[in-house]
C-alpha cells in the first residue's frame, strides 16, 4: 500500500521546518492509505459478487493486513534508543492519539463490549464509562508531567523521583504483572480470530498471528509500533462502523445510530414486557426451572443415579410386559440417555443446574440496578460504581498506555494528544451501546416468534461454528422459536451483525480483520511494554549502567521474542476466565501505579519509602482479595475447594478488588512518607521540573537520548 | 532554583482547573450512577441514567479533555513557561 509512513531520522529535537512538513507528510500517507483501504475493500466486494469463495475473501484479509503491518515494520526498523523506545519523540498529537486508541482497544473492547452490553443491559455499561473516564485522569493528572519528564518507561520516573532502585524494582513487577496477564489474553483473541477468519487450528492461529506482531516491534520497536497502530486502527474503525450504520439505515433511515436508537430502546423495552408476560416464554421457562429443580434434587441425594436407573429399567421391564412395542421403545430410549455412570451423571446433574439462569425473565435492558429486592439492588450498584473506579483508574495506570505520551514533541503535544485519544477510543465506545441494541431488537422481533423451519440462515451456520456463541432448541415443541429456547454468547453480536443485517460475505472479512487489528496492535504495546521494563529498566538501569545503545536494544528486541513466546505458550493451554485475567490487569495496575504516580507529581514531601511501601500494600491487598475471593484462584493457589463459602468485604466482588488497593496505596505513602524524612533538594526540584512545560532558570536536563 | 511568584500562581491556577474538572466528571460518573434509578426518566427515548451512561458522560469526558487541553496551552503562554515553537 501507500509509501512509507516514517521516513528515517535520528530523533531528538527537530527544528519547525521539519516537523511540520513530517506532520503534512504523515496525512498524506494516511489518507491515500484509507482511500487505498477502502478500494481494496471495494475490489474484494465485486470479487464476491463475481464468484470468489468465501474462505478466500478470509485468507486475502488475513494475509492483506499481516503483510501490510509486517510491511510498515520492517520500512521503520530501527537500533536507535530515542526511536526504537519512543518513536523518536515527533509523533504528532493527531497521530499518537490514533496510535493510543488502537493501542487501548484491545480484542475485549471491539468483538466483546457490545455483546457484554447485549447480555447485561445498564451493568455493561461501567466498561463502556470505565474504559473512557480513566483518560480524563490521564489528562488531568500524568500525560504532561510524565512528558515533560521525558524518559523511556513508568519505572524509570519511579526510579528518578523516589531515588533509587528499590521503587524502580517495585515498578518493573508491577509493570510486568499487569502486562503479562493482558497480553495473553490479546493473544488468545488473535488466536480465536485468525481461527475464524482461515479455518487453521487454534495453535497454528496463535502462531500466525505472533509472527504479525513479532515482525513489526521486534525490528522497529516503538517508531514502528506507533505506524502500525495508526494503520490499524483506520481499519478497526471501518470495520466497527460500517455494520452498524447499516443496521440503523435499515431500522431507523438514519446514518447515524448513536443520535436515534433511544426510539429502539422503547420498541425493545415494550417488546420485554410483552416477552416477560407471554404464556408460551413462560412454559419454556418452566420446564428449564424444573430440569434444574430437578439435577438439584438429584445432586443432594447420593443414591441418586442408581435409584433413577432402577426406576428406568423398570419402566423397561413394565412397558415390556404391557407388550406394547411403542412404549418400549420410549422406555428404552429413556434408559439410554440415562448417563453411564455416577461421575458421568454427577457432570450432566452440575451442568443442568446452571439452566436456573435460563428459568429467569428476559433482563430489562434500560433497567438500572435490577435485583429482587432493595438490598439487592443495593449491592449491584455499590459493585457497579466499584467497577467504574477500578477500570477508570487502571487506565490512568496502565504502563503501555502512558508509556505513549512520551512519544509525543512536546507538553502542549502531550495535552492535545490525550484529547485525540480519547476522541478516537470515543467513536467505537460511544457507538457500541446503539449496536447492542440494534442487535437486540432485530433478535427479539424478527428471529423470536419465527417458525423453526423459518429461521435465517445465519442462526443455523453461528450454531455449528460453536454452540457456545449460539444454539437454538425447540425445548416446548411447538415449533415457534421462544426467547428462552435460544441461548447466546455475547461475541456473536460484533461478529454476526453483517449477516444480521443481511450484509454481503466481504462486511464480515473486514470485521474480523477489525478485530485481528485491535488484537494485534495492543498485545505489540505490550509486549513492548514489558520487554522494555526488563531490558531498559532492569538491565540497563539496575545491572548494567554502562551498556552500549546498540546492546540495550539488541537485548530488548531478543527479550521481545522470549517474552512473545511465553505469551503464546500461556494462551495456548486455553486458560479458564480471560475476561476476568483482563479485568484483573486493571485493579493491579490501579493499586501498584496511580497512587504513586500523582503523589509523585502532585506532592513534593511524597518520598521513597512512602512510594515504596504505598505500591507494595495496593499491589498486596489487591492480589489477596482477589485470591481470597475469586473461586478458581483461590483453588489453583490455597487449595481451598470452589464450593467452599466466599468472604466477600462490603459485597464487593474480587473484579474491583482495586477499590480497596488504590486508598489504602494512597495512605500508606502519605503516613509513610510523613514518618520519614522529606527527599532532598534535587528531587524537589526534579517535582518543579516537571511541573513547568518551560521553567526559566532551571537547568535540569531528563530528557532521556 | 527559587520559583517565582508568577510561577507559584500558574501551579494554583493548574490546580484549580484540575479540581474544578475533576468535580465535573466525578458528577456525572459517580453522582448520576448512584441516582440512577431515580433519573429514569424520558430523554429523547432513552431513560436519563441510561443515556447519560452510554453516551452523555463520554461527550462529558472528551469536552473535559479539550478545555483542559487549551486553557493549560494558553495559560503556558500568559505565564511564559510554554516551550519554544516548532
Amino acid at each position: 500500500m501507500a509509501g512509507g509512513p516514517a521516513p528515517s531520522g535520528t530523533g531528538g529535537m527537530f527544528s519547525a521546518g521539519s516537523q511540520k512538513a513530517f506532520n503534512s507528510q504523515l496525512k498524506k500517507v494516511y489518507t491515500w492509505y484509507t482511500g487505498g483501504f477502502l478500494v481494496f475493500v471495494v475490489v474484494l466486494a465485486i470479487l464476491e459478487q463475481m464468484g470468489l469463495p468465501r474462505n478466500w475473501i478470509g485468507y486475502v484479509f488475513l494475509l492483506a493486513t499481516v503483510l501490510l503491518y509486517a510491511g510498515i515494520g520492517v520500512m521503520s526498523r530501527t537500533s536507535d534508543a530515542a526511536e526504537y523506545y519512543v518513536a523518536g519523540r515527533r509523533v504528532p498529537a493527531l497521530f499518537n492519539g490514533m496510535a493510543t486508541g488502537a493501542d487501548w482497544m484491545s480484542a475485549a473492547s471491539f468483538i466483546g463490549m457490545a455483546g457484554t452490553l447485549y447480555l447485561t443491559g445498564y451493568g455493561g455499561l461501567a466498561f463502556i464509562m470505565g474504559w473512557t473516564g480513566g483518560y480524563c485522569l490521564v489528562a488531568l493528572f500524568l500525560a504532561p508531567y510524565l512528558r515533560k519528564f521525558g524518559q523511556f518507561t513508568i519505572p524509570d520516573f519511579l526510579g528518578a523521583r523516589f531515588g533509587g532502585n528499590i521503587p524502580r524494582f517495585v515498578g518493573i513487577v508491577a509493570a510486568i504483572l499487569c502486562s503479562f496477564t493482558y497480553v495473553v489474553a490479546q493473544i488468545y483473541g488473535v488466536g480465536l480470530i485468525t481461527t475464524r477468519l482461515t479455518g487453521v487450528a487454534f495453535e497454528i492461529g496463535i502462531f500466525l498471528g505472533l509472527g504479525g506482531i513479532l515482525v513489526c516491534s521486534f525490528l522497529g520497536g516503538m517508531r514502528a509500533v506507533t505506524w502500525t497502530q495508526v494503520a490499524q486502527y483506520i481499519i478497526l474503525i471501518v470495520a466497527y462502523l460500517i455494520p452498524v450504520v447499516w443496521l440503523s439505515i435499515k431500522h431507523t433511515g438514519v446514518p447515524v445510530p448513536q443520535l436515534v436508537y433511544g426510539k429502539v430502546l422503547e420498541k425493545v423495552t415494550a417488546r420485554e414486557q410483552q416477552l416477560i408476560d407471554d404464556p408460551k416464554e413462560k412454559e419454556v421457562r418452566a420446564i428449564f426451572k424444573a430440569r434444574a429443580d430437578a439435577a438439584n434434587a438429584n445432586l443432594a441425594n447420593p443414591k441418586a443415579y442408581d435409584e433413577g436407573k432402577a426406576k428406568l429399567v423398570a419402566a423397561v421391564e413394565a412397558a415390556k410386559a404391557e407388550n406394547a412395542p411403542e412404549k418400549v421403545a420410549t422406555a428404552e430410549a429413556a434408559l439410554k440417555a440415562w448417563p453411564a455412570d455416577a461421575a458421568a451423571a454427577t457432570a450432566q446433574w452440575t451442568k443442568d443446574k446452571g439452566l436456573a439462569a435460563r428459568a429467569a425473565p428476559p433482563l430489562r435492558h434500560a433497567e438500572a440496578f435490577p435485583g429482587k429486592d432493595e438490598k439487592a439492588s443495593d449491592v449491584s450498584r455499590r459493585n457497579f460504581l466499584a467497577l467504574i473506579f477500578c477500570l477508570m483508574v487502571g487506565t490512568a495506570a496502565l504502563p503501555h498506555i502512558l508509556m505513549r505520551y512520551y512519544t509525543t514533541p512536546s507538553v502542549k503535544e502531550a495535552r492535545d494528544s490525550v484529547f485525540w485519544s480519547l476522541f478516537f477510543i470515543f467513536l467505537l465506545y460511544f457507538t457500541a451501546p446503539a449496536l447492542a441494541v440494534l442487535a437486540k431488537y432485530e433478535v427479539y422481533n424478527l428471529l423470536v416468534g419465527t417458525e423453526f423451519a423459518k429461521l435465517p440462515q445465519w442462526v443455523a451456520s453461528w450454531a455449528r461454528v460453536d454452540p457456545a456463541l449460539l444454539s437454538v432448541v425447540d425445548v416446548n415443541k411447538d415449533g415457534i422459536l421462544q426467547l428462552a429456547e435460544m441461548s447466546i454468547g455475547g461475541d456473536i453480536v460484533v461478529l454476526a451483525t453483517p449477516e444480521i443485517g443481511g450484509l454481503p460475505y466481504v462486511i464480515s472479512g473486514l470485521v474480523a480483520a477489525g478485530g485481528l487489528a485491535a488484537a494485534l496492535s495492543t498485545a505489540d504495546g505490550l509486549l513492548l511494554t514489558i520487554a522494555n521494563a526488563l531490558s531498559h529498566d532492569l538491565y540497563y538501569k539496575m545491572l548494567d549502567p554502562n551498556a552500549p545503545t546498540a546492546r540495550r536494544v539488541m537485548i530488548s528486541k531478543i527479550l521481545l521474542l522470549v517474552v512473545a513466546l511465553a505469551a503464546a505458550y500461556v494462551a495456548a493451554q486455553k486458560p479458564a476466565d480471560i475476561l476476568f485475567l483482563v479485568s484483573a490487569a486493571f485493579s493491579f495496575a490501579a493499586a501498584a501505579f496511580f497512587p504513586a504516580l500523582v503523589c509523585g507529581i502532585f506532592w513534593k514531601r511524597a518520598n521513597k519509602w512512602g512510594a515504596t511501601l504505598g505500591m507494595i500494600a495496593g499491589l498486596g491487598i489487591t492480589f489477596y482479595y482477589m485470591v481470597t475471593t475469586q473461586v478458581w484462584m483461590r483453588e489453583a493457589l490455597l487449595g481451598i475447594p470452589r464450593s467452599a463459602p466466599v468472604q466477600l468485604w462490603w459485597d464487593i466482588q474480587p473484579i474491583s478488588a482495586g477499590l480497596w488497593g488504590v486508598p489504602l496505596g494512597f495512605l500508606v505513602i502519605i503516613v509513610v512518607s510523613l514518618l520519614t524524612p522529606a527527599p532532598d533538594r534535587e528531587t524537589q526540584e526534579l517535582v518543579e521540573h516537571v511541573r513547568y512545560p518551560n521553567l526559566a532558570g532551571d537547568t535540569m536536563k531528563t530528557l532521556g537520548t | 532554583m527559587q520559583l517565582s511568584q508568577k510561577h507559584v500562581e500558574y501551579w494554583n491556577k493548574n490546580l484549580r482547573i484540575t479540581a474544578i474538572l475533576l468535580f465535573i466528571w466525578f458528577l456525572v460518573t459517580f453522582v448520576v450512577g448512584f441516582y440512577a434509578k431515580a433519573l429514569s426518566f424520558n430523554f429523547f427515548g432513552w431513560p436519563f441514567a441510561f443515556w447519560m451512561g452510554a453516551q452523555g458522560a463520554l461527550v462529558v469526558y472528551v469536552i473535559i479533555i479539550w478545555y483542559y487541553a487549551r486553557y493549560m496551552n494558553n495559560l503556558d503562554k500568559e505565564y511564559d513557561v510554554h516551550e519554544g515553537e516548532e
